[in-house]
């Protein structure tokens, strides 16, 4: 029993040490920006959502793609609250810069990158990522392989910059070596008081993968300048997703 | 020391330029003309025009009466300004001060010069020479003044006016030769003045208060009693430096080599003059007589050495060396200011702020300038309008962004026509069907009406609505027109968050 008890000490001292080496302590992530995304942080390593990685977003169809630009300007808002220049590299861009003052960005210190191959558009978005004086890096590309996005991976590891990699309707959902995979979907908006018309807007945030944290599904409105938690209106829809086995990826 | 001054006058410099460009002229009669009052006048002849008597001052159609089969061509003066600068500069070979005289004339200060030329004949002969070879028709004079020199080259027949010999070289001259305007060369002519020399037997007193003082200026001028100042031309200066091989190069390595001696050399220059580079060029003269070049260009004038070289490493590559390169030179084509405190308009601060305008010279030089684009707000309410385009990485807003209405995140670059079921008169649609799926609409905002910036193009408004589906995706509709006024259409135009 004592022998147990020593073997999960270690392990737990092992773990900590693991996630240290990946950039996740909590002591690393000095500067705690608050992204609003409450009850999802539990979620995180460390419990705050990890900046100076690369994050995967994928959206199968049009509005899925509008959503999840959505919701990473709102992520990126948080991170140039204290100024800063973003880069958007994206082949076939639909962006509208003017909207992206809605999710909080200034969209005059966002520097769009438009190229029309995909190999370019990953040879820039690595180049910038190494750059550390910028504050995230958006890349808008259809198909990334395993070998460079674990490129992408590697440039953050040393710059520190948050990397998002949008892949709008890609042919398969491969494994790639960012620390988490996005799946957001727009939801049905609510207006207040029964008003007609359409509310504010408001997301469903699935976290399909998490490199050693729990993945999940929660609800998200963007109401003043801020992601606002939606409490679950399916429970019974959403009971059996939330219940499922929760993986680790490492 | 006693100065000594050349004048050069370009006797055809217009016709000349236009025979250098088109050989086929060489010989025709032809004319330069420029519209004045509503009329064609000529502006320059050739010689051989001249020979019949065509002067500037006539008409165009004029002269095509008297000789049909001659060519006009339109005057170029900025041109011509710009031909004439060049001379100047090339005039650098003979003296270090040239000011020019427009429209088509050059003056030197010779002072201490000609001497290394084995005299002021030689000196002559071989501008003149060298000149004419070129192309130019010129006449020069050399004198104590530059009034002096002015006057011989254009209206008197000797070459050089010995030291001290103005005077008398003067007296034969016409007084049109003194600079002198126009209502005082008439009054001049009127009272039977032909010749200077007369002018010397009046009375100083006399002559001012005939003609005032400006007469007896000019007059001052081209004997040398007044003084008169040289208005040089600066040279541009040439970033330019060179590296000659002792061996032909042949291999990348040492290509990258020599480029990176080549840069040390102008960076530190540019750090001495604050100055940065803009665009450059690096060229490579091969054993076979042809050049290779490579150019790159910068966001901001840029001083370091490491930066520029991987600029230009990306195109080492494009070089071919053949049997090898003896020579390499490296021209900075437009060099700037580097302001050394940039404002930290970013509150990035500078340092990172030049970190930024590398990576995106990085970025230029790989995928093009024009993939890089940065967006400033614009005063128009019709959606494609209302950002503008900045190339500068400074630049900032001059008006707000708006967000009192609602923009979609995602923005089609051309809006996509759609079919409706829609209650009249302006409800928004039940439903429309887009890439072949019915979307039935469960909530809809609207209608936001844009009308057509008739300053700038004419159409029918359009009417935006905000509509979501069942599935809660939202979309950016509009429809062009009105019913009950033509057939409007109905577009998507963009995606809500």
């Amino acid at each position: 029993m004592k022998e147990l008890a020593g073997k999960k000490d270690i392990i737990k001292q092992l773990r900590e040490k693991i996630l240290s080496m990946e950039g996740f302590s909590a002591g690393a992530n000095s500067r705690q920006l608050e992204f609003g995304l409450g009850p999802m942080n539990a979620a995180f390593p460390g419990g705050t959502f990890p900046v100076g990685a690369t994050h995967e977003f994928v959206s199968p169809t049009e509005a899925s793609a509008a959503a999840a630009n959505g919701f990473l300007s709102g992520l990126i808002s948080a991170l140039m609250k204290k100024g800063g220049i973003c880069l958007w590299v994206s082949v076939g861009r639909k962006l509208f810069p003017p909207a992206l003052k809605f999710f909080g960005i200034e969209p005059h210190r966002v520097i769009f990158i438009d190229v029309k191959w995909r190999k370019d558009a990953l040879w820039v978005m690595e180049q910038a990522l190494k750059c550390d004086a910028l504050v995230a890096v958006v890349g808008e590309v259809r198909e990334v392989s395993f070998a460079e996005s674990r490129r992408l991976q590697l440039a953050v590891e040393s710059s520190r910059v948050t990397g998002f990699l949008h892949r709008q309707q890609p042919r398969s959902e491969n494994t790639l070596a960012c620390v988490s995979r996005w799946k957001i979907r727009p939801l049905s908006s609510r207006s207040s008081d029964g008003l007609p018309g359409v509310g504010f807007p408001r997301v469903e945030v699935e976290l399909a993968k998490i490199r050693n944290g729990r993945p999940g599904i929660w609800q998200f409105e963007w109401r003043n300048e801020s992601f606002r938690p939606v409490p679950a209106q399916r429970p019974a829809a959403l009971a059996p997703q939330t219940t499922r086995k929760e993986q680790n990826y490492a | 020391m006693p100065k000594r001054y050349l004048y050069i006058w370009f006797r055809y410099l217009s016709t000349d330029r236009l025979t250098k460009i088109n050989a086929d002229l060489q010989g025709q009669p032809f004319l330069l003309y420029a519209p004045e009052r509503g009329r064609m006048v000529v502006r320059a002849a050739s010689r051989t025009l001249e020979k019949e008597g065509i002067a500037p001052g006539m008409v165009v159609a004029d002269v095509r009466a008297i000789l049909p089969s001659v060519e006009v061509f339109q005057a170029e003066p900025e041109a011509e300004e710009k031909l004439l600068h060049d001379l100047a500069e090339w005039c650098f070979r003979y003296s270090p001060t040239v000011a020019i005289d427009p429209p088509d004339g050059l003056m030197l200060d010779i002072s201490g010069c000609p001497h290394l030329w084995g005299g002021e004949q030689p000196y002559l002969q071989s501008i003149t020479n060298r000149l004419n070879k070129g192309g130019y028709t010129i006449r020069a004079a050399i004198a104590d003044t530059i009034g002096a020199a002015r006057a011989m080259a254009r209206y008197g027949n000797r070459a050089i006016i010995a030291p001290g010999k103005q005077d008398e070289a003067l007296l034969s001259l016409p007084p049109v030769a003194l600079r002198l305007d126009a209502p005082s060369l008439q009054r001049l002519d009127k009272l039977g003045f032909r010749q200077i020399g007369q002018l010397s037997s009046i009375p100083r007193t006399n002559l001012r208060r005939r003609f005032g003082d400006a007469l007896l200026f000019r007059l001052g001028q081209a004997l040398g009693t007044e003084r008169e100042l040289l208005k040089p031309i600066q040279a541009t200066p040439v970033y330019l430096e060179r590296l000659p091989c002792m061996e032909p190069i042949r291999t990348a390595k040492g290509i990258e080599i020599a480029l990176e001696r080549l840069l040390e050399m102008l960076c530190e220059r540019f750090f001495r003059e604050g100055k940065g580079m803009r665009t450059g060029i690096f060229k490579g003269y091969r054993l076979d007589g042809e050049t290779v070049q490579i150019s790159i260009g910068t966001n901001r004038a840029s001083r370091n050495a490491a930066h520029l070289f991987k600029l230009f490493e990306l195109k080492i590559p494009e070089l071919e060396p053949a049997l090898g390169i003896e020579l390499f030179t490296l021209e900075a084509t437009l060099v700037e200011e580097v302001s050394e405190t940039q404002e930290a308009l970013w509150s990035i601060g500078s340092n990172n702020q030049t970190v930024i305008a590398e990576l995106l010279d990085n970025i230029a030089g790989k995928v093009g300038a024009r993939s890089i684009h940065r967006y400033l707000p614009q005063e128009h309410h019709w959606p494609e309008r209302s950002t503008k385009e900045t190339n500068s990485l400074e630049e900032q807003p001059e008006t707000e962004w708006h967000t009192d209405r609602p923009r979609p995140l995602h923005l089609l670059p051309r809006p996509e026509a759609i079919q409706v079921m829609v209650p009249l008169p302006d409800y928004p649609p039940l439903n429309f069907r887009y890439q072949g799926e019915i979307i039935r609409i469960a909530r809809a905002d609207g209608p936001e009406r844009i009308e057509q910036e008739w300053w700038l193009q004419n159409g029918p408004p359009r009417d935006y609505y905000q509509v979501e589906d069942e599935d809660g995706a939202r979309y950016w509709i509009f429809r062009l027109g009105l019913y009950g006024n033509g057939k409007p259409q109905w577009f998507l135009h963009g995606f809500f968050v």
